[in-house]
C-alpha cells in the first residue's frame, strides 16, 4: 500500500495473497490469429477477499470479458491459475453466476420461468413448491413480483437485467460476475438499479466481480477499484481502495471530499497515464 | 330511428370500428378481383379466334361444368373418379412423405448443427444430393421399389427433405451465444437443454424448412404421378391431355394451385400456433 494524500492505491508489484478467496494467480491470456498469436492479458495478479465488491475498469477491448471470462470458466487462461477457495476453475458452473453484458433471458419464457429454469437444474430434488417459492421470492428482491408472468419482449431493458440478477442470485453464487450490466440503460433507470444492486449486495453479501465504464458507478458500488493498463499485453495497473463508508448512499458518497480525490485519481489514470494513442 | 340513435351511448374511439374493418378488407380485395377480371379477359381476348389452340374460359367452364365441376366426389372404376378423390390421393401421398421427411429431416438437421464433425461429414453429400431434381429420384426410386405407389412416395420425401434438413442444421447452429452460454452456468442436463433451449430456438428455422418443403412436396407429386400413373391430380392431368380434354387440364392445374395456396397457409398456421407472439 502506498498512501498518496488520503488515496490508498496499490500497486502491481505488490505480492499476491495465494489464500485469498478468489485468487487470479498470474494470469495470461494469447489468442492464436491468423498474424500470430495475440497477447491480450500478460500475468494479471488479483485476490479477492469473500464479500469483497470490485469493480473493474479499463479502455475498451484491453480484455476486462477476455479476464471475467477465466473466473466463470467459459474460457482457459494460456498460462497462470484462477482459484476459488484454492480450487482451480475448469468450467462454468452456477458458483460463479453471470450477469451476461447483453440481456440473455430466454425469450419464449417468463420471468418467472427464467428463474426457474437455473433453480430447477441445480437443485433438482428439492421439491417444487420450495422451488417455486425461492423463483418468487427473488422476483420479489428486485421489484419483479408483479412481472412473474411476463415474457422478456414485454419487459423494459432495466427490468430485464433485474429479471438476470434475480436469476443469478437466486442460485446463492460465490461469486456474482457482472459485465457492464447497466451499460445499455439510460442513465435514470442505471441510478436506479446501482442503487438497488446496492442494497441486494448489502444484504447477501455476496463477492461481485463488476466490469464498468461509468467511474461514478465503481466508486458508489467497489470496496476497490481495479485499473487495467490498455491491450495489448494489459495487466493490472493500479488498484484504488475506495473506503466510504459502509451502508452508501449515493448523495453521501459524492458529498464526500475523497470522491473528487478519487474520481480525479481514475480519470487522470485512464486518460493521461493510459491515454488512447493508438486508433482502436 | 333518429331518437334511438342519440340515445346511444358515444362510442369508443378505442373499440374495433366494424365500418373501417370491413373497408380496409374490401380496400385488400377488390384490387385482387379486378386483377382476376383483367386476367379473365385477356384470357377470353386471346382465345377467341378461329385459330386459337387452347379454350378460354368460358369454354372452359361449359366443358366441365357436367359433371367434373358440379360432382367431385363422383366414384367410377379405377382412375374414373371425381377430382376430389383424385386431389385426395396425391394430397395422401404428400402426407406419408412428408410426414417421413420431415421427422427423418429434424432429426439429422439437429446431429448435423449440433455436432461438428457430423456436420463435415454429411453437409457436403447434402449439398449435392439437394440439388438433384425431384423426377431424377424416380427411376431409382421405382428401380428399388417395384411398386408406382411407394416410389411416388420416397419422390416426395427425398424432395421434402433437404430444405428441412438444412434449415433445422443452421436453426441448430444459430442458436444465439448468449443462450447457450447461460445453459452452461446453469449445468442444464442435455435433455433439459434440448428441450428448454435448443428446441424452441430453433422450431421458427423448421418451419421455415417445413414451408419451402411442403412447396416442393407438392410441385414433385403432379410430376411424378404424370410418370407412375394410378388415381391421382397429376396423372389425371396426363389422361386429360392424351385424351384432348385441355378444359379438364385447365380445371385441374386451377385446382392443384389452389390446393397448393393451401397447403402453404395450413404449414404457417400450424407454425403460428407452436410460435405464438413474434
Ligand atoms: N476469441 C477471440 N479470438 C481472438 N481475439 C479475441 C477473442 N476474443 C477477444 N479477442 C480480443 O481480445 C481483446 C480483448 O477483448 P475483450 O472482449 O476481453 O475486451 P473488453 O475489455 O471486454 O472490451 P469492451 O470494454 O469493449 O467489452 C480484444 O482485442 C479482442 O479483439
Ligand atoms: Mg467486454
Amino acid at each position: 500500500m502506498q498512501t498518496l494524500s488520503n488515496i490508498n492505491v496499490q500497486l502491481n508489484d505488490a505480492p499476491l495473497d495465494q489464500d485469498a478467496f478468489l485468487v487470479i494467480d498470474n494470469v495470461s491470456k494469447v489468442y492464436p490469429t491468423p498474424s500470430g498469436p495475440h497477447v491480450v492479458l500478460d500475468g494479471v495478479n488479483l485476490s479477492v477477499r469473500e464479500g469483497e465488491f470490485v469493480c473493474i475498469i479499463g479502455h475498451s477491448g484491453c480484455g476486462k470479458s477476455t479476464l471475467l471470462d477465466m473466473v466463470s470458466g467459459f474460457r482457459q487462461p494460456t498460462e497462470g491459475q484462477v482459484r476459488l477457495q484454492s480450487e482451480p476453475i475448469v468450467k462454468p458452473g452456477p458458483d460463479r453466476m453471470v450477469v451476461f453484458q447483453n440481456y440473455s433471458l430466454l425469450p419464449w419464457f417468463t420471468a418467472f420461468e427464467n428463474i426457474y429454469l437455473g433453480i430447477d437444474s441445480v437443485w433438482p430434488d428439492k421439491p417444487k413448491a420450495e422451488k417455486e417459492a425461492i423463483a418468487r421470492d427473488h422476483l420479489a428482491l428486485v421489484g419483479l413480483a408483479e412481472a412473474a408472468d411476463k415474457k422478456p419482449k414485454q419487459l423494459s431493458g432495466g427490468m430485464k437485467q433485474r429479471v438476470c440478477i434475480a436469476r443469478a442470485l437466486a442460485l446463492r453464487p460465490q461469486v456474482l460476475i457482472l459485465d457492464e450490466p447497466f451499460g445499455a440503460l439510460d442513465p435514470i433507470t442505471r441510478e436506479e438499479l446501482q442503487e438497488e444492486l446496492l442494497k441486494i449486495w448489502t444484504e447477501h453479501q455476496v463477492t461481485v466481480l463488476m466490469i464498468t465504464h461509468d467511474i461514478d458507478e465503481a466508486l458508489l458500488l467497489a470496496d476497490r477499484l481495479v485499473m487495467m493498463t490498455n491491450g495489448p499485453a494489459a495487466k493490472v495497473g493500479e488498484i484504488l481502495e475506495i473506503s466510504f463508508p459502509r451502508p452508501r448512499n449515493r448523495s453521501r458518497v459524492m458529498e464526500s471530499p475523497l470522491y473528487y480525490e478519487l474520481r480525479n485519481y481514475a480519470l487522470d489514470f485512464l486518460y493521461r497515464r493510459c491515454a488512447h494513442d493508438d486508433v482502436e | 330511428m333518429a331518437t334511438n340513435i342519440s340515445t346511444r351511448p358515444r362510442s369508443n374511439p378505442y373499440a374495433p370500428n366494424w365500418g373501417s374493418k370491413i373497408i380496409k378488407a374490401l380496400t385488400n380485395f377488390v384490387p385482387t378481383l379486378v386483377a382476376i377480371v383483367v386476367f379473365l379477359l385477356i384470357w377470353q381476348l386471346l382465345c377467341s379466334g378461329p385459330n386459337a389452340t387452347l379454350p378460354g374460359p368460358i369454354q372452359v367452364l361449359q366443358d366441365t361444368w357436367d359433371p367434373l365441376i358440379i360432382d367431385p366426389f363422383f366414384q367410377g372404376d379405377g382412375t374414373d373418379q371425381g377430382l376430389f378423390w383424385q386431389l385426395a390421393a396425391s394430397l395422401k401421398r404428400v402426407a406419408i412423405g412428408y410426414f417421413l421427411a420431415a421427422i427423418v429431416g429434424i432429426a439429422l438437421g439437429i446431429l448435423v448443427g449440433v455436432s461438428t464433425i457430423m456436420f463435415r461429414a454429411l453437409d457436403p453429400i447434402f449439398q449435392v444430393l439437394r440439388t438433384i431434381p425431384p423426377l431424377a429420384w424416380l427411376p431409382i426410386s421405382l428401380a428399388a421399389m417395384r411398386d408406382a405407389q411407394p416410389a411416388a412416395i420416397f419422390v416426395i420425401f427425398i424432395t421434402a427433405i433437404w430444405p428441412i434438413i438444412i434449415n433445422t442444421g443452421v436453426g441448430v447452429q444459430n442458436i444465439p451465444q448468449d443462450y447457450n452460454n447461460v445453459a452452461k452456468v446453469l449445468q442444464l442436463s442435455k435433455p433439459k437443454y434440448f428441450v428448454k433451449v435448443l428446441l424452441p430456438a430453433t422450431v421458427p428455422y423448421i418451419f421455415t424448412g417445413l414451408k419451402i418443403a411442403i412447396g416442393l412436396s407438392w410441385l414433385a407429386i403432379v410430376a411424378a404421378e404424370m410418370l407412375t400413373g394410378g388415381v391421382g391430380i397429376g396423372f389425371f392431368i396426363w389422361d386429360a391431355y392424351n385424351s384432348g380434354a385441355i378444359s379438364e387440364v385447365i380445371l385441374a392445374i386451377l385446382y392443384v394451385g389452389l390446393v397448393g395456396l393451401l397447403l402453404d397457409k395450413l404449414i404457417t398456421f400450424i407454425g403460428k400456433l407452436v410460435l405464438p407472439e413474434d
